[in-house]
């Protein structure tokens, strides 16, 4: 527990550099890349015998967000569970090569996880909301790392729910349980969760393949605005969804990593073969 | 109407009627073996009722003296005693005591089974556990007896021979695998999904199984400790063995008590062959005992019902 300083009301600081990108939108040209928020080089992995991915260079640029494609089982959504090491959990899970965190390798046995996991927030493929109230599920993380007042505690709790654009709808009934929620409402929740411990990279595995078109739409809106303060990786099946929503796209296929670049180029124009089957739906 | 299939398939007409009959037959016979428990159990509540009415009719007791004192004397003496609180204080110490040993323990392991072991300590474990359920209860009344007596006389000499928390810690060890299943079977049933998300929050393994997994299992161990107690209330040999047989109202554990079920061993072992007034007070205890024990499962249902969060 580290003692309080109370907790990100994020400044909206970076606004300047993500606001014209996000003008320039939907693609940024690729050449001036921002600083990497992650870095992997030569990143192998294992599940026991099993290599689940092979060699990866990969550089998740800092405050944009990241679409990660491919059919199943080609190894993205390890991929994304090794940036804040949820595989530790898997038994025979192992990795080799480097994977950096603003410079920083995370892969050592060394690592805190529980420090990292701070830093690399994700959030699940199915809403998983706590059965607690709206109020404490938001709280649990920061209730774990930092000592705060109660006045501090409802800050945040306000902030972040302001933050995942779900306040207007639960400020009259924090204290209900988060499992009267509707899935869409309760995947804002878990985002708001994740970004109360202040976060600065925000891993997504299909956010919103669980969700109806509207959630989806609001999902997607609010990865937008979150873009200004998170380094944001999505994993996601839905092509029109990568396409819309990310500033660069990588495309991996049997562990490996196929094609990644600038969204617009890797959709208008893709380099590989493959890459231009699996986009245009004639294969995966 | 079989006579109008019958010209097409001679052969299958008496097989089909066979079969007809054969049908009625199976259901007749899983009626009858549903209906057979709710026969007993009627027979039995009818049986209690019946005598336990017989008891209260007779001149020496009445409610108000059953309900209203605590004197539980129906064998000795020039006047009989009939107060039942006496008889029910001995059962809640004792019960009282197993929980006391039980629950934190049970709970820890089950904790620990579900949440820390690998799997290889847990495929050990977990049966080992299950044979303390499979001995029988008079082995633990006599380690409550010949062990745990002596060994608690050590520490001090104002234990009894036969006392409340011998008896009451050999119950703790009956009940400890009820807590310990059932409550692992609740945390086992709360969804992965739930782990990963307060790991991903940087939740340690502790926090993750105290302040997530465990409360969102608190309905099923709530049931799990209540079935527990229901049991401790009702557990006999271990009790007659080595609690005694002196009803009084006592919360201090080291007395020499008795307890409902201890007094009913004693009426249906002893030598009360008149049929008297104490050879019926069995059943208004039994009665008594019935409706404890009906009381808590019913609530240990209700709290299920009533806390358990669905999950997809």
């Amino acid at each position: 527990m580290t003692p309080l300083t109370v907790p990100p009301p994020r400044p909206k600081a970076p606004k300047s550099v993500a606001h014209e990108a996000s003008l320039v939108a939907p693609n940024p040209p690729a050449p001036s890349m921002p600083e990497p928020a992650v870095q992997l080089k030569e990143f192998n992995a294992w599940y026991g015998d099993f290599q689940a991915l092979h060699n990866i260079q990969l550089v998740l640029p800092e405050k944009r967000i990241t679409a990660f494609i491919g059919p199943s089982g080609c190894g993205k959504s390890t991929l994304l569970r090794w940036i804040n090491r949820m595989n530790d959990a898997i038994p025979g899970a192992r990795a080799t090569g480097t994977l950096e965190i603003h410079g920083k390798n995370i892969l050592g046995s060394s690592t805190d996880v529980v420090a990292l996991r701070r830093q690399v927030g994700i959030v699940f493929q199915k809403p998983n909301p706590f059965p607690k109230s709206i109020y404490d599920n938001v709280a649990f993380g920061v209730r774990l790392h930092m000592k705060t007042t109660r006045a501090e505690l409802d800050e945040v709790v306000a902030w972040s729910l302001k933050k995942a654009g779900l306040w207007e709808e639960v400020k009259d009934r924090l204290n209900q349980s988060a499992l009267g929620l509707s899935g869409g409402q309760q995947q804002r929740l878990c985002i708001a969760r994740a970004i109360a411990i202040g976060p600065e990279v925000l891993l997504m595995d299909e956010p919103c393949s669980a969700l109806d078109p509207r959630s989806t739409a609001a999902i997607e809106e609010l990865m937008f605005e979150l873009r200004e303060s998170y380094t944001i990786a999505i994993v996601t099946h839905n092509m029109q969804q990568a396409s819309r929503v990310s500033d660069y796209t990588a495309y991996m296929y049997l562990g490996n990593l196929v094609e990644f670049g600038a969204t617009a180029n890797v959709f208008e124009n893709p380099q590989c073969q493959e890459t231009e089957d699996y986009i245009t739906g004639r294969f995966g | 109407m079989p006579g109008i299939v019958a010209r097409g398939s001679i052969k299958g007409a008496p097989a089909r009627q066979f079969q007809k009959w054969k049908e009625r037959g199976i259901l007749g016979m899983l009626n009858g073996a549903a209906l057979f428990s709710v026969f007993i159990t009627l027979a039995i509540l009818w049986v209690l009722g019946n005598e336990t009415a017989h008891f209260f009719s007779q001149d020496e007791v009445s409610l108000g003296e059953f309900f209203g004192t605590t004197q539980w004397n129906p064998l000795l003496g020039a006047e009989k005693h009939f107060g039942i609180w006496s008889l029910v204080c001995g059962t809640f110490l004792v019960a009282g005591v197993a929980l006391l040993v039980a629950v934190p323990l049970g709970l820890i392991t089950a904790v620990y089974l579900s949440e820390y072991a690998h799997p290889r300590v847990r495929a050990i474990l977990k049966p080992a556990l299950e044979i303390l359920a499979g001995i029988p209860t008079v082995v633990y009344g006599f380690f409550a007896l010949t062990l745990l007596t002596p060994a608690l006389k050590t520490f001090s000499d104002s234990f009894g021979s036969f006392n409340a928390l011998a008896a009451g810690i050999a119950v703790g060890i009956l009940i400890l695998p009820i807590i310990t299943s059932l409550s692992e079977d609740a945390l086992k049933a709360v969804p992965q999904s739930l782990r990963d998300s307060a790991f991903g929050l940087g939740a340690t393994r502790f926090d993750t199984s105290f302040k997530v997994v465990f409360p969102a299992a608190l309905s099923g161990i709530t049931s799990a400790v209540i079935l527990a107690a229901a049991r401790a209330i009702g557990e006999t040999m271990i009790v007659a063995l080595a609690a005694g047989s002196t009803p009084k109202v006592t919360m201090d554990v080291r007395d020499e008590i008795q307890t409902m079920t201890g007094f009913m061993v004693q009426m249906a072992l002893g030598d009360v062959s008149n049929y008297g007034v104490e050879y019926y007070s069995m059943y208004a205890v039994a009665a008594m005992l019935f409706v404890l024990t009906l009381c808590f499962t019913l609530f240990g249902n209700w709290i299920r019902r009533r806390y358990r969060e669905v999950y997809e």
